[in-house]
């Protein structure tokens, strides 16, 4: 195998542009949430709200002021597919669909996906769901098909004050570290890295600097290997894994015929 | 001027720094045993440095087309100003151009009329120009009445500019001042 | 910063990771404030009071006071030690007016538009000069046509007191002015904590001087005031008083909001400039003949002394081999303006009937300032063509507006004939956009446009063409001059163009300038303009892009190596001559010396200048040279006067001529407030714009049915009108909705809940947007009361994949007297819930 590789997202520096929404959109030509008219969510400036199969990149943004105002800030983040080293969505996935790479990421093969939805349960962060156009599992491929040819993940490229690094995961974590350190000194005494050692999962190929506690950004404090039950349910029992999928490509084909009887009317 | 490939991913890796540079030798050391070969979906497209079009920072992109057709637009990591960051809407440009609201027709509203009706841009420019004139020739100033030259008429208003192009404003600004409107305008002042 | 050029804001962010402190001076608490070191929330418009007040603050600081840095480059770089005319009085001397106020009676009765309530009579504002003028030079004084008419703009030298104690000089005139900009009052004014604004102007001073320089950056939250232009001066006051202008990371830096607005500015599709900042020909001034002119607006000394050569060129760019010196080289054919033709007037000169046809390309009036008004403007017309990428509202003012959707008003009562021209977009054509730092960046063609979409090149070539046929035969005399007008820009290969398309390059060639003889001899710099009609050159400041027929430097596309320090010198241009920082003497001291090791940028290298960017000075004029005040151009400059495109030489502390509305930044409240100003008894700008008319009423100062200050601004993920944004779904998702922020306080004092609808009025309108209540917006105490502040983004309209009220439904036309730019940064309103 390669070199690992991920993301490193140092979220002190986020200045909450969805450049990476946007360009993980722009190169992976997935669909605008909701045709691009979802309500407004009121939640700060968050209106795509959560991960999804469509949204491979999601911004958050929490706002921390006290009453008078004399303690304030703004939280950003940007969220996405931790690359788990020891990937639930992987483990309980009954077709082979999603694969580690030869760069330690995790890729959902959509050709391979029977849309049993495993996948979506198992997954502690919440990060994958069905894209409404392909009606398959999906979730961000860390650009699998960039990293082939030596070129940058969409997302951190464009990326305008590098909150999001991409590189070789031993290199990332030395900054990440570096960074850390920084911050302290600064003064910053809630910062802390989440994911970068090989305590959560064996550790997350994409990890994060924070400037408060996981629970602020939505982030599980200790996320766990799936339920034994499911995971036996979908790795031991070939027979279970043919029914899920079966049934789960049949709820997706009567999906299909409605979207498109909509289309037509 | 557009750039191979080659150029495309030396600039790109330029652009990348070490990280990129470290991967470069990573095409040979390929684990086939879970590999899966991806097919990048710009891997024989034509690539065109252009600019972004929305604000004033001027961050550079690259366009790639296949057969005449654009298929992807990102930022281009040669650039000092933006080394290859956009922001959202910069990301984005690709939905000005490949998008089903974009209007492509010409279109003629009648004096009263309540729709639109397509008609041939030759026929619609021919009219333009022929009212362009009447209103001009009717309005027209050579001088004031306490004798002043004026040369103009402000009854045509040119309003636009600051998204277009150098070459667009001055050819504007030429047309208009040599035909006497002096009412010309852009986001400049708004 | 980082909510409207966040890729500007990289920098920023690298410059942080180095050290460097962010201070954040904004009415809301937004992305960028989420990065600064230090917040200062200031009431919308108050900025002039906060700025005085770090004058004032660093005025009285013993650093600043004793540093030789600050010192040397106070005397010698500004105009600190020049004496102003005994008869100027200040606005602390006449409680908020200058000397020279009087009844606006300008103007010519065929253009009663101009907006203003009362002008200045500003020579009291002049410097004071010596008793004569010196004599004329010996010989050699006749190099060209002009020269003499220059030499005879001579005025005696200004007198100086380099010691800066004459109480006329202007260094003691603006310590008087700001002297009353305590912290206290900066609190009082604008909200702003007193502890705060030590902070800020703490950490100002200590990044400033010989090792560290501070940058200010804006946008149009300092120029969208009745007093725009003074809000930028008064930071150019402050940063020439810290010596932050003409070095590398100082300056005042203005984040413009178009991709190519500066290119729009240079190259002036504006009423008031022809090309290079050379003012329009008016009938209001002395511009009878080219001679006329040239005597009005060129200088004797610095720069602009070669106006004449500026002109000449220009008006060869025009009428080609027609423009004669036997004939003022075409001058008579030029039109003139007769007042002011701006956005705003043109708006009411069209609601009241004068305008009748209108083209507009790219733009979206019918969602701008006090729009329903603009929108009334429109449905006057008599013809309207709207070129653009994406059918705007403008497009669709006569059967999609509000007013026709509601029933107000029907189609068939709206008698304008509408033209849409569908637009390549950027990637589909070619040619150049000049961004913020004056850098022009050349775009390549990718991919065809489709179906009729065609450039906005062809559109007004082809336009000239048919007009030029149309007028082929007149014999009348007023035709003369487009008779004579040049119009051949067609490609030279025609099999390789699209038809009708003219050649981008062509356009370029007439910018950049050529031997009037020989067109393919592009010129290669300014300093090769004649004023004898044989160089064509449209734009002065643009020549040197194109210095050859191969050579399109705006293409260059070579970033310096990594980690060499430089300017990126080889990609794409920076007009003048591909200067990066302008006014770059001023980062080397009296003798040509970098100001230090750390801040090095051009300095005198014994024989010549030299630097990192190409020096803004006389190639080999010494430092030590003195200033002779017999010659002319910058000839007459010392070797230590880095500002040379002032007459002086120097940086202007006090602004004795360009500015009508004083020549020192005053604080002045909004035209719309809800307090008094706390300063003076004029509330606002004595000489603002205000067109009267019942569409376009003002709230009185403290109103109490519109209490709340309203602020309007953009998004990250949207442009301006959204035009183009609202038609990306990608983009719209983003932010689907018009929404008004507001603090809790307001929003609980109204019953308003966040996402539940409320309306919000102003005098001139009234509309729904979502609530957005958030912390990031707090009330303020000014002047001893609360005064709550609202803030909304304008993205929004009725065509696009997601649409919502028009904000400018709320805004008034009412503006600035020197440019006529609009206030929507500050005015008042009502909210209500529903």
């Amino acid at each position: 195998m390669a070199e690992p590789m991920g993301f490193f997202t140092d979220t002190s520096v986020c200045i909450g542009c969805k450049a990476c929404e946007t360009a993980c959109k722009a190169w992976n030509q997935l669909p605008a949430k909701e045709g691009g008219h979802p309500p407004m969510s009121g939640d700060s400036y968050d209106n795509t709200v959560r991960l999804s199969g469509e949204d491979w990149r999601h911004v958050k943004f929490i706002e921390q002021f006290s009453e008078d105002r004399s303690a304030g800030r703004w939280l950003m983040m940007s969220d996405v597919c931790k690359h788990c080293v020891n990937a639930p969505c992987l483990e309980v996935c009954p077709t082979g669909a999603i694969i580690r790479t030869e760069f330690d990421t995790v890729v959902i093969q959509t050709d391979a996906c029977n849309g049993c939805r495993l996948c979506i349960t198992a997954c502690p962060f919440g990060v994958i769901d069905v894209n409404p156009v392909s009606k398959t599992a999906e979730k961000c491929t860390l650009c699998y098909d960039r990293l082939q040819v030596g070129m940058q993940p969409a997302c951190a490229q464009a990326c305008p004050t590098a909150s999001i690094q991409f590189g070789p995961i031993a290199q990332l974590k030395a900054t990440a570290t570096a960074r850390l350190s920084q911050l302290q000194a600064q003064g910053e005494k809630q910062a802390s890295l989440y994911g970068a050692d090989d305590k959560m999962l064996g550790g997350l190929n994409s990890f994060y600097l924070l400037l408060d506690e996981p629970g602020v950004y939505g982030l599980p404090v200790d996320p766990k290997m799936p339920t034994r039950n499911l995971f036996w349910g979908s790795v031991s029992s070939v027979a279970a894994a043919v029914v899920l999928g079966v049934v789960g490509l049949f709820g997706f084909r009567e999906r299909r015929a409605v979207d498109e009887s909509d289309a037509d009317a | 001027m557009s750039l191979t490939r080659r150029e495309f991913l030396q600039a790109t890796l330029a652009g990348g720094g070490t990280a990129l540079g470290s991967l470069i030798g990573l095409g040979v050391s390929l684990a086939p045993a879970i590999a899966r070969a991806q097919t990048l979906r710009i891997a024989n497209a034509r690539v065109t440095p252009s600019v972004c079009p929305y604000c004033s920072v001027g961050c550079a992109t690259l366009v790639h087309t296949i057969g005449g057709e654009i298929v992807n637009i990102e930022g281009d990591p040669r650039s000092p100003l933006s080394e290859g960051t956009l922001c959202p809407k910069g990301a984005a440009i690709y939905q000005l151009h490949k998008n089903p609201n974009r209007a492509t027709r010409v279109l003629h509203r009648a004096p009263g009329a309540a729709t639109w009706k397509e008609v041939d841009a030759e026929w619609a420019l021919d009219r333009v120009a022929a009212l362009f004139k009447k209103t001009r020739d009717e309005s027209f100033v050579e001088r004031f009445a306490d004798g002043t030259v004026a040369n103009h008429t402000t009854a045509i208003f040119s309003l636009g500019g600051a998204i277009l192009d150098n070459e667009w404003n001055h050819l504007q600004q030429k047309l208009m001042r040599g035909l006497g409107v002096v009412a010309i305008e852009n986001q400049a002042r708004i | 910063m980082a909510e409207c050029h966040p890729v500007a804001f990289r920098w920023v962010m690298k410059a942080k990771l180095k050290g460097a402190k962010i201070i954040h001076a904004d009415p809301r608490f937004t992305r960028t404030t989420a990065m600064a070191d230090v917040y200062a929330p200031l009431r919308a418009g108050s900025d002039i009071a906060f700025l005085g007040g770090l004058i004032r603050y660093v005025l009285h600081d013993e650093r600043w006071k004793s540093d030789s840095f600050f010192q040397d480059y106070l005397v010698n770089y500004t105009n600190a030690s020049t004496l102003v005319d005994p008869g100027f009085q200040d606005t602390e001397d006449l409680d908020g007016e200058f000397s020279g106020l009087m009844d606006y009676t300008g103007g010519k009765p065929e253009w009663p538009l101009n907006g203003f309530i009362g002008e200045y009579e500003r020579a009291s504002w002049g410097y004071q000069r010596e008793g004569t003028a010196p004599g004329k030079p010996a010989s050699g004084d006749t190099t060209t046509a002009f020269d003499a008419l220059i030499r005879g703009l001579s005025q005696s030298p200004v007198r100086k007191d380099p010691t800066l104690e004459d109480p006329r000089c202007v260094f003691q005139i603006v310590k008087r002015h700001f002297d009353r900009y305590t912290p206290a009052m900066v609190a009082d004014v604008t909200g702003c904590a007193v502890d705060t604004f030590v902070k800020v102007a703490q950490t100002v001073l200590s990044n400033s001087g010989r090792d560290r320089t501070t940058a200010w950056a804006y946008a149009v939250g300092w120029t969208q005031h009745t007093y725009g232009p003074q809000m930028i001066g008064c930071c150019a006051l402050l940063q020439l008083l810290l010596g932050n202008i003409g070095r590398p990371g100082g300056g005042v830096i203005a984040l413009r909001g178009h991709v190519s607005i500066q290119g729009s500015t240079d190259i002036p599709t504006l009423y008031d400039n022809i090309h290079g900042y050379m003012v329009a020909p008016s009938t209001l001034k002395s511009h009878a003949t080219l001679r006329d002119y040239l005597k009005a607006e060129a200088k004797p000394t610095g720069a602009w002394s070669d106006m004449p050569k500026f002109m000449v060129s220009y008006l060869k760019s025009m009428y080609g081999d027609a423009a004669t010196a036997a004939n003022d080289f075409g001058y008579g054919w030029h039109p003139r303006i007769a007042g002011d033709h701006s956005h705003l007037p043109m708006f009411v000169a069209m609601a009241e009937g004068r305008v009748k046809g209108m083209i507009c390309v790219g733009q979206n009036p019918a969602t701008s300032v006090n729009a329903s008004l603009e929108r009334t403007g429109l449905r006057k017309l008599e013809w309207l063509v709207v070129k653009d990428n994406f059918l705007t509202e403008t497009a669709t003012y006569w059967n999609r507006a509000p007013e026709i959707a509601n029933g107000s008003i029907a189609p068939a009562d709206i008698a304008t004939e509408v033209f849409f021209f569908p637009s390549a977009q950027v990637a589909e054509t070619e040619g150049s956009f000049t961004n913020t730092q004056r850098l022009l960046q050349w775009h390549f063609k990718a991919a065809q446009p489709p179906a009729d979409c065609r450039s906005d090149l062809w559109f007004t070539y082809q336009l000239g063409v048919r007009l030029k046929r149309l007028y082929a035969g007149s014999t009348e005399t007023r035709d003369e001059g487009f008779q004579r007008l040049t119009w051949n820009f067609d490609p030279d290969d025609p099999a390789t163009a699209v038809v009708g398309e003219p050649d981008p390059r062509k356009l370029l060639r007439e910018i950049n300038g050529y031997h009037s003889a020989s067109p393919l001899r592009h010129l290669e710099a300014a300093s090769e303009l004649r004023d004898d009609g044989s160089t064509t050159c449209a734009s002065w400041i643009y020549c040197g892009v194109f210095p050859a027929p191969d050579r399109n430097l705006a293409a260059r596309k070579t970033p310096d190596q990594k980690g060499v320090t430089g300017a990126h010198l080889e990609w794409g241009w920076a007009w003048p001559a591909n200067r990066r920082v302008l006014y770059n003497r001023a980062s080397a001291d009296l003798q040509g010396k970098p100001w230090s090791e750390r801040k090095r940028w051009v300095w005198w290298d014994g024989g010549k200048w030299a630097g990192h960017d190409v020096p803004d000075f006389p190639r080999h004029k010494s430092p030590d040279a003195p200033a002779d005040p017999r010659a002319s151009g910058t000839d007459a400059l010392s070797g230590s006067s880095p500002f040379t495109l002032k007459a002086d030489g120097v940086g202007w502390l006090f602004v004795p001529e360009g500015l009508v509305d004083g020549p020192l930044p005053t604080h002045y409240e909004p035209a719309e407030s809800p307090v008094r100003n706390p300063l003076y008894a004029r509330q606002t700008s004595p000489v603002l714009k205000y067109w009267k008319r019942e569409d376009n009423l003002l709230a009185a100062p403290g109103d109490p049915r519109f209490p709340h200050v309203i602020t309007t601004y953009r998004l990250t993920e949207h442009y301006v009108g959204g035009g183009m944004s609202r038609w990306s779904p990608w983009l719209s998702a983003l932010q689907p909705e018009l929404f008004i922020e507001m603090s809790p306080e307001l929003a609980d004092a109204h019953g308003i809940v966040n996402t539940g609808w409320v309306r919000i009025s102003t005098p001139r309108g009234s509309i729904r947007a979502k609530a957005l209540v958030t912390r990031r917006l707090r009330p303020f105490r000014i002047a001893g009361k609360v005064v709550h502040q609202v803030g909304m983004p304008w993205h929004w309209g009725w065509e696009g994949v997601v649409t919502g009220d028009v904000v400018n439904n709320l805004t008034a036309l009412v503006g600035d007297p020197n440019v006529s730019i609009h206030e929507a940064k500050a005015f008042v309103c009502n909210v209500e819930k529903g």
